[in-house]
Formats: C-alpha cells, structure tokens, sequence
C-alpha cells in the first residue's frame, strides 16, 4: 500500500526559557491511503505537536516528513501554506469557524486561498461539501445558529472542500456531547469509506474505537501501534442509544 | 476586497471613528486649498484693478516684513514731488496725488463716517473706475480747490436711498460739496475694506479745505507701457531721494513699488498662509494615519484567532498581510473620499456665508485622493505585517 504519510526519526523540542523540552523523540510512522487512524495519549505526550508537523503547521526539528512521496520537513512558510491548502483539512475540537460569516462562507475559506477558481466554482464546491455532511438546507445559517455538532460538520466540509488527500482532526469531539460525537464519527467512518485517509487525536478511548488503527504515545515515543479489534460502527451505536432512550422514556 | 469590505462593516462605529481623523484632514486640506486659491485669484484681481502700468510712491519707508501702516504714515511726499515726477520722468501719462483720511459726512438727516480721498481729475481713469451717475471733476476743479465730490456706491445708497444724488449736497466736517458723480461699485478691496464706502474730492480741496495738510499719502503714476514701469520706478526713486536731500547710503523715506511687486507680495502672503494651513491639515492627516495603525493593530490582535483559521486552510503570509492592507486602504481611501466632499462643502458654505471666493483645483482633488490611500498603506503596513508572521499553532490556541 501506497504511504501517504511517512515520518522517519521525527524529533521535536522546543527551546522555552532555559529547559529544552523534547515534545517528540524520534517518532517514525507510516500511514497508507485510505486508513483511519487515532492518536492518542496523555495530554504532554507529544500527540499534538506530532498533529501539528503532520498537519504541516509546525515543522520537525529533525527526521523527514514526506506527505504523498515528498519531503515537506524542509519547505518554507509559503510552500507549507500551499500544501495546507492543497493537500490537508484541519477539524478543530472548537470547530474554529468565522462567527459573523455564513456556514457557506466558512467553507468557501480555503478555496479563497486556491488559485484558479471562479466564484462560481468555489460555491458549487462549497455546496456540494456541504451536502457530504448532511447541512446542505444550512448554507446560510450563521454559527450561532447552528449546533455543536452541526458548526462541526461545516468544519468538516470546509476541510474537505479542496479535496485533500489526508484529514486531520483534533480532539473533534472534545466539546460534543456522546450522541454528537457518534454522529461526527459517523461522518467520519463514511468519508474513510469513500477513500479518505483520517488521522485523529483524541484522548478517549471509546471514540478511537470508531476508526481502524490506534497509535499510542506517551513522553514523545509511540508506545502501541495496533489495529483496533473490535471495531464499532457508529450507525449501530446510534441505533443502539435510540432504543435505550426509547427504553428510559417508557420506564418513566 | 470583499473581505476587507465585510470586516469593516462588522464594526461600523470604530471604522466612522477611525475614519473620522481621515475625513477631518483631508477635509481641512481641501477646504483650505479652496479658500487660498480663492483668496489668490481675488487678490489677482484686485491687482489688475489698481490700474494698468501703475507705480505706486507712498510716503514713509516700507521694508520687506515690516509694518504695513508705516505706509504713507510719515507725510514725506508733497505736491512738488509730484508736479517735479510728471515734469521730469519721461514716458509718465497720469500723475495723482492723493490723501486719505476718514471724517463724518452728512445728507439731510443722514450721516455716515466714511473715507475721505483726496484725488487728482484722472485718478478715475487711472483707476479703471467708471461712474454709475454724473462725471468726475475737471482739472479746473482740483486748481482752484473747488468744494465738489464724487461717492462710491455704499455712499449713495447709505446716504441717497432712493434719491439720485448728482447735484446735491453732502457735509463734509460741515463743509457742504456738491456731487458730480456717483461710481459703480467695486467691491472689496485685498485687505476685505469696502472700496465703495468713500467720498472722493479733489486732493486740493482735501489738503487746504477739509483737513489742512501739507504732504501726501501717496503718489499714483500711471506710465505708458509696461516697460517703462521699471525704469520709471528707478527714475522716480533717484528724483525723490534728490529732491528729499537723502545722502547715498541713507534710506529712502518714502516708497516706489509697482503694480507688479504689490501683486507679488499679496500672492506671496497668501501663499505662506495656505502654506501654513497645508502644514495643519498635514499633522491632521498623520494623526488620522495614526489612528488608523492603533485601530488595525487593535484589530489584529482581536482578530488573531481568525488570522490562524486562514492560515491552517493554507493562507499565506503576503494573503494574510493583503487583507489588512487592504482594509487600511479602503479605510483611508473612503475617510479620504468623505474628506473630499465635506471639505467642497465646507468650502461652499464658506462662500456662501463669508462671500469669500473659493476654488478647489482638480489637481489638488486627486492628490489628496492619493494621499489618502498612501496613508492607509504607510500606517496599514506595520499591523498587516505584524498580522502575517504570525506564528499559525499560536493565533489558533489565541483565545
């Protein structure tokens, strides 16, 4: 298989005050296309700076990254950007939409920063993503209009709205209620269905049963690398909490 | 642009106010330029209104910044010099003497305090000034120092309302004149008196009947073309400073100055003072500039969360540092657009209340048009820049 993501001896420390914090100690990792797979660990662990080099907002401090065959450890702001923008969806655990724009606009964002495409383009691509989620009859809702997990789909669509090859999320249920967070998994078991690499951090381990592969890591090292063995079906789950509400409701 | 357009609208009340140090200056610069503009070509035309090829010789010394009264202050010139220019300098058509003083004139139970001039018979032509009624007086008139006047036009109607004056009395110090003439108005004069607020007699009468004075105020000498003008300007001052015995070395105790040099010295003045208010109005405009960097910066800072959205879907720096450039600019250009029209306005309302002339050039329209938007990219940089380095991981953990 294919890697999309190959990190070889990645290293992180950052040089605060007058201790040198050693966030990532030689992490190497390969992801293929098509997995979905969680990060997890304690907070100070090393899971989010690791997020962060994958996600091409933060560069290693030695080892090389190379997203889809090339080396992105040596590029400079700019060319970051770009493969951002080109190859990469960011979902936030605070969804991290523009407040007084509308959902549509929120996930035209990117497409602000891609060159080459008309307005009319951008809005059909903004639609159509908006549709994969299921918030297409919301495009002109305002965040404060929309729900947790609602405002966190349109944070999905606008990852996906310039068709990357690689989702990252962080912590995205980590301000969803359980039923909504089943739901947010739901959208993402389907969007790995259709061929899309996830990577996600988390902290909780009933969510990382959602996706297929979980990487453990604790003081900057992966401790566990190992294919989730039972693996939940959030459709099934959902269902399952309907009935036990149905339940709950009858017996009161 | 939209974006930049979009942010703006979201806070309405502080882009007015930051605008407001925009408008303010550039309205002050419009406003101002208009005014001395105005003022420019109204002196030009009060220039152009003392006469073609006028010399002008007041008594007393005038040095460059010095006081203007001193002008015809100190009695040197006297009707011999004047007789002696018209005798002696070649090339000179029409010489008057002239007095001034001021004195309450009086017509029937009407009575006005006023300007009095003592004038030769061709001091109306000189002056370009024709008569609305009657004639002027004669040479004749001026010899024998004959009781006879002439009247502006606020004379007329402050002491005539309604009548014809020609034929009739006025008092002046009591003593009656009878009016040949009544002018047609003038208007203001470059020092914003009323020109038409003065009674004209022969100078003779004025120096021997009314006030009894010996010496002159001043000379007008008219010479017959413009070239003449500056070697009769030379001639007259070495005729003067002989007749007054002034040794060389010494100053001159009077004062020759063309039509010209007086032009000049009045657009000069007007000059440095639109100078001075462009010099006002330019502090205004970089308070306004600095408003609009503390209002960017203010914005950056709030906005850094915002500034690390765009950034993780891929915006680069020179994106990021665009759009608050952009909104500095659309900030300034339209404080400066707002500036622009209230600035006409003002001057307007100023023409219309002050009857001042006033012309705003096109020239100066489109300059600070551009000055505005350099503005807002001079002191739009530094926040827009600042807002571009940003560090993406940190704007996005920014609460």
């Amino acid at each position: 298989m294919e890697p999309v993501i190959k990190l070889i001896q990645i290293h992180k420390t950052y040089h605060t005050g007058e201790v040198d914090v050693h966030a990532v100690r030689g992490v190497s990792l390969e992801l293929g296309k098509g997995e979905f797979v969680a990060i997890m660990g304690a907070s100070g662990s090393g899971k989010s700076t690791l997020m962060n080099m994958i996600g091409c907002l933060d560069r290693p401090t030695s080892g090389a990254y190379l997203l889809d065959n090339t080396d992105v450890s040596e590029l400079r702001r700019d060319q970051l950007a770009d493969i951002r923008n080109q190859k990469i969806g960011f979902v936030f655990q605070g969804f991290n939409l523009l407040s007084r724009t509308s959902a549509l606009e929120n996930v035209e964002l990117p497409m602000l920063y891609t060159h080459g495409l008309s307005v009319k383009q951008q809005r059909e691509r903004a639609q159509e993503s908006l549709a994969m989620v299921g918030l297409a009859e919301r495009a002109g809702h305002h965040p404060n209009q929309l729900s947790g997990g609602q405002q966190q789909r349109v944070a999905i669509a606008r990852a996906l709205v310039n068709r990357p090859a690689l989702l990252l999320a962080d912590e995205p249920t980590g301000n969803l209620d359980s039923q909504t967070s089943i739901e947010i998994m739901g959208v993402f078991q389907k969007l790995n269905e259709q061929g899309i690499t996830i990577v996600m951090v988390t902290h909780e381990l009933d969510i990382a049963q959602y996706t297929k592969r979980n990487v453990i890591m604790r003081d900057g090292h992966v401790i566990t690398d190992a294919p989730v063995a039972n693996r939940l079906n959030a459709e099934d789950e959902l269902g399952r909490l309907r009935v036990a509400q149905k339940a709950v409701q009858l017996a009161s | 642009m939209r974006i930049a357009v979009r942010a703006l609208r979201r806070n309405k009340l502080r882009t007015l106010l930051t605008m407001l140090g925009m408008i303010i200056g550039v309205g002050a610069v419009i406003a101002m330029v208009g005014i001395g503009n105005g003022a420019k070509s109204q002196i030009e035309a009060q220039i152009a209104n003392l006469g073609q090829n006028v010399i002008l010789i007041f008594s007393g010394s005038f040095t460059r910044g010095g006081a203007h009264s001193g002008w015809g202050g100190s009695g040197t010139l006297t009707v011999e010099d004047s007789e002696a220019i018209q005798r002696e300098i070649p090339g000179v058509t029409v010489v008057s003497p002239e007095v001034r003083s001021t004195a309450q004139v009086a017509a029937g139970n009407q009575n006005w305090s006023t300007q009095i001039m003592g004038e030769s018979a061709d001091y109306f032509t000189l002056r370009q000034w024709p008569f609305k009624d009657g004639a002027g007086f004669g040479e004749q008139d001026v010899r024998s120092a004959n009781k006879v006047a002439v009247i502006g036009n606020t004379i007329a109607q402050q002491l005539f309302p309604g009548e014809d004056p020609i034929g009739q009395l006025v008092r002046i110090r009591n003593a009656p004149f009878i009016i040949t003439g009544v002018l047609k108005a003038k208007g203001m004069s470059m020092m914003g008196s009323d020109q038409d607020d003065t009674v004209i007699v022969p100078y003779t009468s004025a120096m021997k009947r009314l006030f009894g004075m010996t010496t002159l105020r001043t000379i007008n000498v008219q010479v017959a073309t413009p070239s003449l003008l500056a070697p009769a300007q030379q001639q007259i001052t070495e005729l003067l400073r002989q007749r007054h015995r002034i040794g060389t070395g010494k100053e001159d105790d009077f004062t020759v100055r063309t039509q010209q040099e007086i032009a000049d010295m009045a657009t000069e003045q007007s000059k440095t003072m639109t100078y001075l208010l462009a010099a006002i109005a330019c502090v205004s405009l970089i308070v306004g500039g600095i408003g609009i960097m503390n209002i960017m910066l203010v914005s950056v800072t709030e906005r850094t969360r915002e500034i690390g959205i765009r950034m993780a879907v891929g915006a680069r720096g020179n994106d990021i540092l665009l759009q608050f450039l952009t909104e500095a600019v659309t900030l300034s250009i339209i404080g400066g657009l707002i500036g622009i029209v209230t600035g006409m306005g003002v001057s307007k309302g100023i023409e219309a209340w002050k009857h001042w002339p006033v012309a705003t050039p096109l020239l100066w329209i489109l300059a600070s048009f551009l000055v505005s938007a350099a503005i807002g990219i001079f002191f739009g940089f530094y926040p827009a820049r600042k807002a571009s380095r940003l560090d993406p991981i940190e704007a996005l953990r920014y609460e």
